[in-house]
């Protein structure tokens, strides 16, 4: 049984069709990478999965609970508002503009979801705050106020908020694209540290050379469709398709 | 032979000062609850509750206060041909008031409500929080401090706007300041009465201040 799964997800922006009949599973353990171009529907796929966007059709299930499934008429339809938010525990997402929430202090972003959502006992929930953040690099920031904070350490509160959640698996949106690059290598360390864990991930990312090294699986992405998905070596550094090549090679060029 | 002496106008004037605070406070307290439900139903995505909320929205704010105040106070009498106790003069204009000033808190709150960044519903979404709760933990909180300043303009309008009320004869503070200037035939009871208003803005634009100053400690 996968983890994580979305079968046949299709997705219409006015008359647009961004996700063309999409599937994509993930097993426990796994660290699964999505590069592409921008608009090519990586971002969407994932809003799709933490049902941050509806499909117009699809399937999506967590632990094989079955979040949404398709009707006789082929539409999607979600369940329940309680089954939902039980389903939302078994996964957390990071942003690519954090959203931290600006009037809480850091202890209270990681620590008021646990507490006031999943309704866990306060004092545990804040002891794993603390060794989250410590193991963040951010010890003595408990109590700072996320304006307080460089991009880095904004986003390495925003990957504890998401931990502290205990989640399943965990979805990275394009997490270092809104940083300046002397400050993406310390997100990528956590993420990497993460994934000698072996925490369950989905990471939409430009950055070909850690997709490479982090990732057990590649799915590159074009226009909606999955054009190539496999091995990092082989998808990264031997593409079969041309699209593919085309797309790796500005990455190349660019150093 | 002068018998009305500064004292007495002063506490003349300020007689009237209770049932000013009255309506200024009674429309503080049912107004800003009644804007932020207005705001809600104005961003409600069902299309017959925003546009009958815009609607009232644009009457409330198109039209004067005055107008308004006379119509609550005689519609009951010649819409229904009900007649009500002399004192409904003060229950029309707290309700006159409360309805008018809610339509400007509601535009306010609106707008304070949709600058918050839609990434900030989204991870509050993702995180399991309820609609509910997210508003309320999340949203109306950033939105309190962003609005603080439009609110102290709208606040300090109806510190002056309370004397509107002589209108229906109420006895506040403006009414008594007209009666005695025109008693004493001198225009000096009506600038009593505007360092009343002037000192009582000094206040409230003090305590606004420091509101904002202390919502500022997440900047």
């Amino acid at each position: 049984m996968s983890l994580f799964e979305i079968k046949h997800v299709k997705k219409t922006f006015n008359d647009l069709e961004v996700l063309h009949d999409i599937s994509v599973s993930v097993d426990k353990g796994e660290v699964v990478g999505i590069i592409g171009p921008s608009g090519s529907g990586k971002s969407t796929l994932l809003r799709c999965a933490t049902m941050l966007e509806t499909m117009d059709s699809g399937e999506l299930s967590y632990l094989g609970e079955k979040a949404a499934w398709n009707d006789e008429s082929g539409r999607a339809v979600y369940a329940s508002k309680q089954d939902l938010r039980r389903i939302k525990s078994h996964y957390g997402l990071v942003f690519q503009s954090f959203n931290l929430f600006p009037h809480y202090s850091v202890m209270k972003n990681l620590c008021d979801a646990p507490i006031c959502v999943q309704g866990r006992e306060r004092g545990e929930v804040e002891q794993e705050a603390l060794a989250l953040l410590k193991k963040m690099g951010l010890e003595g920031k408990e109590d700072a106020y996320p304006q307080q904070l460089s991009g880095g350490q904004q986003q390495r509160v925003a990957i504890a908020r998401a931990l502290n959640m205990n989640p399943d698996i965990l979805f990275f949106d394009e997490p270092t694209s809104a940083l300046d690059p002397e400050l993406t290598g310390e997100i990528l360390k956590v993420i990497r540290q993460l994934a000698d864990e072996d925490m369950t991930m989905v990471i939409v990312t430009h950055e070909m050379a850690f997709a490479r090294d982090v990732a057990d699986r590649v799915i590159f992405m074009d226009g909606g469709y999955i054009v190539e998905e496999g091995l990092p070596e082989d998808v990264i550094s031997n593409p079969k398709e041309e699209r593919t090549r085309q797309f790796l090679s500005r990455f190349s060029e660019n150093g | 032979m002068q018998s009305i002496t500064m004292f007495d106008v002063i506490s003349q004037i300020a007689s009237g000062f209770g049932t000013t605070l009255l309506i200024f406070f009674a429309t503080l307290i049912f107004s800003m609850p009644l804007g932020i439900l207005m705001a809600l139903g104005r961003m409600s995505k069902s299309t017959i509750l925003s546009s009958v909320i815009k609607a009232i929205i644009s009457i409330l704010r198109g039209t004067p206060l005055m107008l308004q105040l006379i119509v609550v106070f005689y519609g009951p009498y010649y819409l229904f041909g009900v007649k009500l106790p002399t004192g409904w003069r003060i229950g029309a204009t707290l309700i006159g008031f409360s309805i008018n000033y809610a339509a400007y808190f509601a535009e306010i709150f609106r707008a304070g409500i949709q600058s918050i960044p839609v990434g900030q519903t989204e991870a509050a979404s993702v995180l399991g929080y309820t609609k509910g709760q997210t508003f309320s933990k999340i949203i109306f909180p950033q939105m309190v401090k962003r609005v603080i300043p439009p609110v102290t303009n709208e606040v300090i309008t109806l510190v002056k706007d309370t004397s509107l009320a002589f209108v229906l004869a109420v006895q506040e503070m403006f009414t008594y300041a007209k009666q005695v200037s025109a008693s004493m035939s001198s225009l000096m009871p009506l600038f009593v009465a505007g360092v009343f208003y002037y000192v009582f803005n000094l206040l409230v634009s003090f305590i606004m201040n420091r509101l904002e100053k202390r919502l500022s400690y997440y900047d």
